[in-house]
């Protein structure tokens, strides 16, 4: 094997064998994956015990009718499977609430008497916990609905229009619009799109290289430094070219990431497919198991229909991700992560050789964070018009180009743009890491001394 | 049968008549010549057109005061650093990037990655220098379990003492059977038994061919195993040569004899031309240090007055130590820099 080829070979088998990289190999997907089926499976983890709501109705108007076998006919506040009303009838609002703490009742749900004849009102829910949304929006669609139907049942009869009638205007005029973008291209063909994944997938992606290029290059910094303070340096630069030992680091480094990247990618796939079928099964179980289809049919006020609802997104967001063209994105993100990564690199290796301990590493990060921040600031406008001047240009520069570029991907940019980027973020790596080769190979055997700005524009100059 | 032993008999003296003589062509040869070689750091001259001559199979001490130079020129030997002007040649041959492998190099400042295990690092370490695996991984078994240190091989550099990474980074240094073996400072950090050890492999290494390049402050280990010198003050050589020779050449008339008879009636015919360095005595035997101040006395003329008055039983020249030399030589060219 060649002797970068056993530099190479070292720097990636002592960092993969690390503690510290397996557990964030493992941790990264789960995060990732939690933030992308959390809220489906929050609204679900929410509802899983049953709450009981005593009622105490002032107007009369939400009580349940009652068929003479005393059998609850119809519900006015429906329960639902973790939901269960009690309508008490002789108790005022006082003498409840004394009642509430220490009672079965989870809270206490109190209608004044006016509230059919404003038309408007408020409610009000005693309890001793704070109530969950699920609940609050159960409790006002039921309401809502049911004071609806009262008024529509009034003006029906004043205008003497049936019942029927009504409720076949209701269903007519009902109406629910959604905008679908569409990308066209120059040959016709026409794709469905989704600015907002867009917008998602730019961010995790710029977002990504930023943490990538932080990470990975202040490894190659520790490494470096590693190498001086313990003296192996002299050693090892006595068998191998500075360079040689350079750029091993580097590319060593570099497989760590992309082997990180590519678990994380793998991972994160296996485990929203994962949980997705979980969940999608889930969701049709209890539809099966609740009565939530009840007589009127045309309104979703359960909680398992919220469920309902936000699996049926999470499935919609499922089929739109794929329509991104995804070769390409990771195609092109693996191009300005490595390019982004080597230019960073090489100057943080340089920085490395530079100084004794890493205490002394600050005054020369400036040109490294300086370029990085001022991507991830420009990012956030860039997100929201990626093809503006500003997006544009600092799309090109090749410090900021890596995580700007990546952003606008997404956005579909014009071929020449990426051409320009990529070629300048390639010519700048190249001359990047012979500036830092320079640097490294006088700083790695200078010890003991405090090193300026002007010290290192000294060493640029010496001749090998 | 006694036909074959007799034919292998004349076989093995012939070759030992050969491997003599080829020991003694070689013995002539310069296997490291250093020709003008000149560095400079900015306007620090750290190299001023030094020549070196090391002698095939020799080992060859190259002393200095910190700063002379030394470090720098190492460094160049071990292509670590370019000289500004002036070449290097080994084996006859200008260095170039195929030494790398058969150079040897023990640095003063040596470590080692603290976090990596003995075993896989030595492997390491010795595969940049061109060992296959297999060969390394031999190589380290064999040196592991003379140095009976194999129980180490899993552990944590930085488990180990200073004197077990010294240890391993000397096995690491000479796994690779390199022909030239620089060590900078070797003994430093060992005790004494293990200073003794090293010493007995480096002149073992020796024997087996290899040609030592040694830079330490130690004088009396130089002494004992160095068979040439350079020193080297303020970038330029100020002596060189073999290491007996040296030491004859500085002696400066010191004769130490023991001595039974009237030493008082010896000392009275020498007046005025010496000086008693040291006189004791112990059972009429007497211990005496003398300087002559006289050159024009030989020692044959000094051993025949000394036989009128008494016997002679142990009689020598003191050769000055390495120390007195280079404290003495280093100080000369000290003063005369600055003047």
């Amino acid at each position: 094997m060649s002797k970068i080829g056993l530099i190479i070979q070292r720097e990636y088998s002592t960092r993969v064998k690390k503690k510290s990289f397996i557990i964030m190999t493992i941790l990264g997907p789960i995060l990732f994956a939690a933030i992308m089926i959390a809220p489906a499976l929050l609204a679900q983890l929410e509802d899983d015990e049953l709450k009981t709501v005593a009622v105490i109705d002032d107007s009369y108007a939400f009580a349940p009718v009652v068929g003479e076998d005393g059998k609850v006919f119809h519900q006015v506040l429906k329960d639902t499977k973790y939901i269960k009303f009690d309508y008490l009838i002789g108790y005022d609002l006082d003498s409840a609430k004394k009642q509430l703490n220490g009672s079965k009742y989870y809270a206490l749900l109190y209608i004044p008497h006016n509230i059919v004849n404003v038309g408007t009102g408020n409610a009000q829910l005693f309890s001793y916990q704070q109530p969950n949304m699920a609940l609050k929006m159960h409790i006002a669609n039921c309401m809502e609905k049911h004071l609806e139907d009262i008024k529509l049942h009034k003006k029906g009869e004043e205008l003497g229009i049936s019942q029927q009638s009504i409720q076949e205007i209701i269903r007519v005029v009902n109406s629910n619009v959604e905008i679908l973008t569409y990308k066209m291209e120059e040959d016709g063909k026409e794709t469905k799109s989704s600015t907002e994944i867009s917008m998602v997938l730019g961010y995790i992606a710029g977002f990504l290289i930023y943490m990538f290029v932080f990470m990975y290059g202040s490894q190659v910094m520790r490494g470096v430094i590693e190498e001086k303070t313990s003296r192996i340096i002299e050693v090892i630069v006595s068998s191998v070219k500075p360079f040689q030992l350079m750029m091993g680091k580097i590319i060593g480094v570099a497989l760590v990431g992309l082997t990180q990247f590519m678990l994380w990618v793998v991972l994160t796939f296996g485990l929203v497919t994962v949980a997705q079928a979980i969940l999608v099964d889930d969701v049709k179980m209890s539809q099966m198991a609740s009565p939530a289809g009840d007589i009127t049919g045309n309104t979703l006020t359960s909680s398992d229909q919220i469920t309902d609802e936000k699996a049926e997104e999470f499935v919609e967001v499922f089929s739109s991700i794929k329509t991104i063209n995804f070769p390409l994105i990771i195609g092109m993100f693996l191009f300005y992560f490595l390019g982004g990564y080597l230019l960073y690199a090489a100057m943080f290796a340089a920085i490395g050789a530079a100084v004794d301990n890493e205490t002394d590493t600050q005054q020369f990060m400036l040109p490294i964070t300086g370029p990085l921040v001022l991507s991830i600031i420009i990012m956030v406008s860039a997100i929201s018009n990626p093809n503006g001047s500003l997006a544009y240009w600092f799309s090109l520069i090749p410090f900021t180009s890596p995580i700007i570029m990546m952003v606008r991907l997404p956005f579909e940019v014009p071929i020449q743009d990426v051409i320009i980027s990529m070629s300048l973020l390639v010519v700048t790596f190249i001359f990047m890491v012979w500036l830092a080769a320079k640097i490294y190979r006088t700083g790695i055997l200078m010890y003991g001394k405090k090193v300026s700005y002007r010290e290192l524009w000294k060493w640029l100059r010496h001749k090998s | 049968m006694k036909l074959l032993s007799l034919s292998q008999a004349t076989l093995s003296t012939k070759l030992l008549n050969f491997s003599i003589f080829a020991q003694l062509n070689l013995m002539s040869m310069d296997f490291l010549i250093a020709n003008e070689v000149e560095k400079k750091y900015g306007s620090f001259v750290a190299l001023d057109k030094l020549n070196l001559n090391v002698p095939q199979n020799s080992i060859f001490g190259l002393l200095g005061p910190n700063g002379a130079g030394k470090t720098t020129f190492i460094r160049i030997v071990n292509q670590i650093t370019a000289p500004d002007s002036g070449g290097i040649l080994i084996d006859g041959k200008k260095l170039s990037q195929i030494h790398i492998n058969e150079i040897g190099y023990l640095p003063e400042e040596r470590g080692l990655y603290k976090k990596m295990k003995v075993g896989e690092q030595a492997l390491y370490l010795s595969r940049l220098k061109g060992l296959s695996r297999n060969d390394a991984y031999k190589q380290l078994k064999y040196w592991f379990e003379k140095f009976e240190i194999a129980a180490w091989w899993d552990k944590k550099v930085e488990e180990l003492s200073k004197g077990m990474q010294q240890k391993i980074q000397f096995i690491i240094t000479v796994l690779h059977k390199p022909k030239l073996l620089i060590f900078d400072e070797p003994f430093s950090g060992f005790d004494p038994i293990n200073t003794n050890q090293l010493k007995q492999e480096i002149l073992k290494l020796r024997y087996e061919g290899a040609t030592i390049l040694f830079s330490t402050h130690n004088m009396s280990s130089v002494e004992e195993i160095c068979d040439y010198i350079a020193l080297i003050n303020r970038a330029k050589k100020v002596l060189d040569g073999n290491i007996n020779e040296i030491r004859n050449r500085y002696a400066s008339g010191i004769y130490e004899f023991t001595y039974k008879g009237y030493f008082h009636k010896l000392a009275a015919t020498l007046t005025p031309s010496y000086e008693i360095l040291e006189t004791s005595e112990v059972d009429g035997i007497s211990n005496i240090k003398i300087r002559l101040l006289d050159k024009s006395i030989s020692e044959n003329e000094l051993i025949q007055r000394m036989l009128e008055y008494g016997s002679v039983q142990s009689f020598s020249l003191v050769k000055p130590s390495m120390n007195d030399i280079f404290i003495r030589v280093v100080g000369e060219s000290q003063k005369s820099d600055n003047i």
